[in-house]
């Protein structure tokens, strides 16, 4: 989980991520509005990996059920907009992040009872407990039609921003992905300051050794459930964003695949590491994305690349980037 | 007042009597030494008592409150702290993080999600305090995995010491390490619990390290309590004598080597 931060590598991991928000800030001036549209999808994703890895890096907990948080922020999302006709995106985020509380509370409740593939099993079948709702209750959410959410009908900042008349669309492009970066910056930094607390530090102890954490003093099912509470609004608020992005919310998101995509992408980028679920993500949804343009058998594309990763880079992109640092360091 | 009391403990598996109608009376500030033989019962009296186990029936009272069916944590919370014979740490963390994490907990700050841990001033101080009284400064940084078994050993304890208990048990603080170990790993542990005023209990097997550094002695056999007392008068108990070594006489306990 990297080294305790010092004065000098807080400053130095300050720098960097400078470097890079400002990198993602001038970004869509340089690529094509697609290109920004590919990208928004990855910051959302990462958003969502990020708080799934909060259970997996760090708590020790495998869930196969984070599609049910972020489609309960999605359908929350397109239930607040039809429903209750608001426009706002602040107040849809606040409605949505209440909605995936409530379950990843009732839900976390029930599985942090258990531990390993128990508790794996356990989420996956919530998940499709939720799944089979929006499946089977069309009349509420249109099936597998799924329920539009038009970003044109959305404002952001407090109405500050609309879509309305000529350009819509790109303006909505360009406006989202500002708006998606700085929550996407947000959510990291609250996470990282998480995961560097005490209470962090907790929970990285019943990881490593759950007896031992009771008798340091440490509640390990009150601690399991708030970090998958935690975690459950993060991969909620990943959802609640991908609504206006992706505008139709579907049950294919709370579908169990899904699920085993937010695993892959934490995997992919290194579940060891904080922001390897971030790069993984980005990284996941262009490799999803060329590959489904490429050829129709994506699905064995993307399985190779998880055979390969699994066997030939355990540690994912950012253990072995980082791995690759430290050696040519110690040969300078 | 005594600082812990067991009333008639109990603890069977199926037609094993770990705890056998146990009562025993710990004051303030004694260091005793729980002996006997394998599967005396020594470990499973610790483990009721500290929370692992439940008991079957009887009671525990400590500082005068009942806490028979508390909670691990609440048992903490309250003073009572362990180690473990067979080394039990957070292993992915750093002996600093292990010992820093203890200190939280006892701060009552363990819970706060909203401050950077690596930067509270106070509990690095204490907990590079600790460190020092159990001689890893200078392993502060190293992953407790990659640590010697002798410093895993000091480590596991400085755990349960962090979290300044009333009373503390230690079971086979020096098992598995070299005789050469042995001998400055337990000077340590008595110098720190000593100095503090902690009322210890460790259980070991042994004897020469049991008379050194107790200044009472239980003994048990199946289960149950066979005698209790100084170390002299331990020493001199034929009876405790043909159960521990299988002889007895004036210098069973003297080595001979």
């Amino acid at each position: 989980m990297g080294s305790p931060a010092t004065g000098a590598s807080t400053w130095r991991l300050l720098v960097v991520t400078v470097i890079i928000l400002t990198a993602l800030a001038v970004l869509p001036r340089f690529v094509e509005i697609y290109q920004t549209q590919l990208l928004t999808y990855g910051l959302v994703f990462a958003i969502a990996a990020l708080g799934f890895n909060l259970l997996l890096g760090y708590t020790g907990l495998l869930s196969f059920g984070h599609s049910a948080y972020f489609g309960a922020g999605a359908y929350a999302v397109a239930f607040i907009v039809r429903d209750l006709g608001v426009q706002s995106m602040e107040l849809c985020i606040l409605g949505g992040l209440a909605a995936t509380i409530l379950i990843a509370a009732l839900f976390g409740f029930v599985c942090v009872r258990h531990t390993r593939i128990f508790f794996g099993i356990l989420t996956l079948a919530l998940s499709q407990v939720l799944w089979s709702l929006a499946f089977k209750f069309f009349w509420v959410t249109g099936g597998t039609d799924g329920i539009r959410v038009a970003s044109a009908k959305l404002t952001l900042y407090g109405g500050l921003i609309n879509f309305a008349g000529p350009g819509a669309f790109q303006r909505f492009v360009y406006a989202y992905y500002y708006y998606v970066l700085a929550l996407f910056a947000v959510s990291t930094v609250i996470m990282w300051v998480i995961v560097h607390s005490p209470f962090g530090k907790a929970l990285q102890a019943i990881r490593d050794n759950e007896v031992r954490a009771r008798f340091v003093g440490i509640s390990v099912q009150r601690y399991r459930w708030i970090a998958f509470m935690i975690s459950g609004a993060f991969t909620g608020l990943a959802g609640i964003l991908w609504v206006p992005l992706n505008g139709l919310t579907t049950p294919d998101i709370l579908y169990w695949p899904f699920s085993g995509e937010i695993v892959f992408m934490s995997v992919l980028g290194g579940f060891r590491t904080f922001t390897g679920p971030i790069v993984g993500a980005v990284v996941f949804n262009y490799l999803k994305t060329y590959a489904v343009a490429s050829t129709e058998y994506w699905q064995l594309l993307l399985g190779l690349v998880l055979v390969i990763l699994v066997m030939a880079l355990p540690t994912g992109i950012v253990g072995t980037v980082a791995r690759m640092t430290s050696k040519l360091r110690g040969r300078i | 007042m005594n600082l812990l009391e067991t009333v008639n403990l109990k603890r069977y598996f199926g037609d094993t009597r770990a705890v056998d109608d146990v009562n025993l009376t710990i004051a303030d500030g004694e260091f005793i030494s729980l002996v006997g033989p394998n599967g005396a019962g020594k470990t499973s009296l610790c483990n009721v008592v500290s929370g692992l186990l439940t008991s079957d029936s009887g009671k525990i009272i400590f500082k005068g409150h009942d806490v028979t069916h508390a909670a691990v944590t609440a048992r903490v919370r309250a003073g009572i702290a362990r180690s473990f014979q067979l080394v039990n740490l957070f292993d992915d963390l750093s002996a600093f993080d292990n010992v820093a994490l203890a200190v939280f907990s006892r701060e009552g700050k363990i819970r706060n999600m909203a401050a950077l841990a690596h930067l509270d001033h106070d509990v690095i101080v204490e907990a590079d305090n600790v460190l020092g009284q159990f001689g890893l400064a200078g392993k502060r940084n190293e992953t407790a995995r990659d640590l010697a078994q002798g410093e895993r050993k000091l480590l596991d304890v400085a755990l349960a010491y962090a979290l300044r208990p009333k009373l503390l048990f230690l079971d086979e603080p020096t098992s598995g390490v070299s005789t050469r170990d042995k001998g400055q790993i337990m000077d340590t542990i008595a110098s720190v619990v000593r100095g503090e005023g902690i009322t210890a209990v460790i259980i070991e097997h042994d004897m020469d390290v049991v008379f050194k550094y107790s200044n009472r002695i239980v003994v048990m056999h199946q289960g149950a309590i066979l005698a209790q007392g100084t170390p002299d008068a331990i020493r001199n108990n034929d009876q405790v004598a043909m159960i521990l070594l299988g002889s007895s006489g004036p210098d069973a306990f003297t080595r001979k080597d």
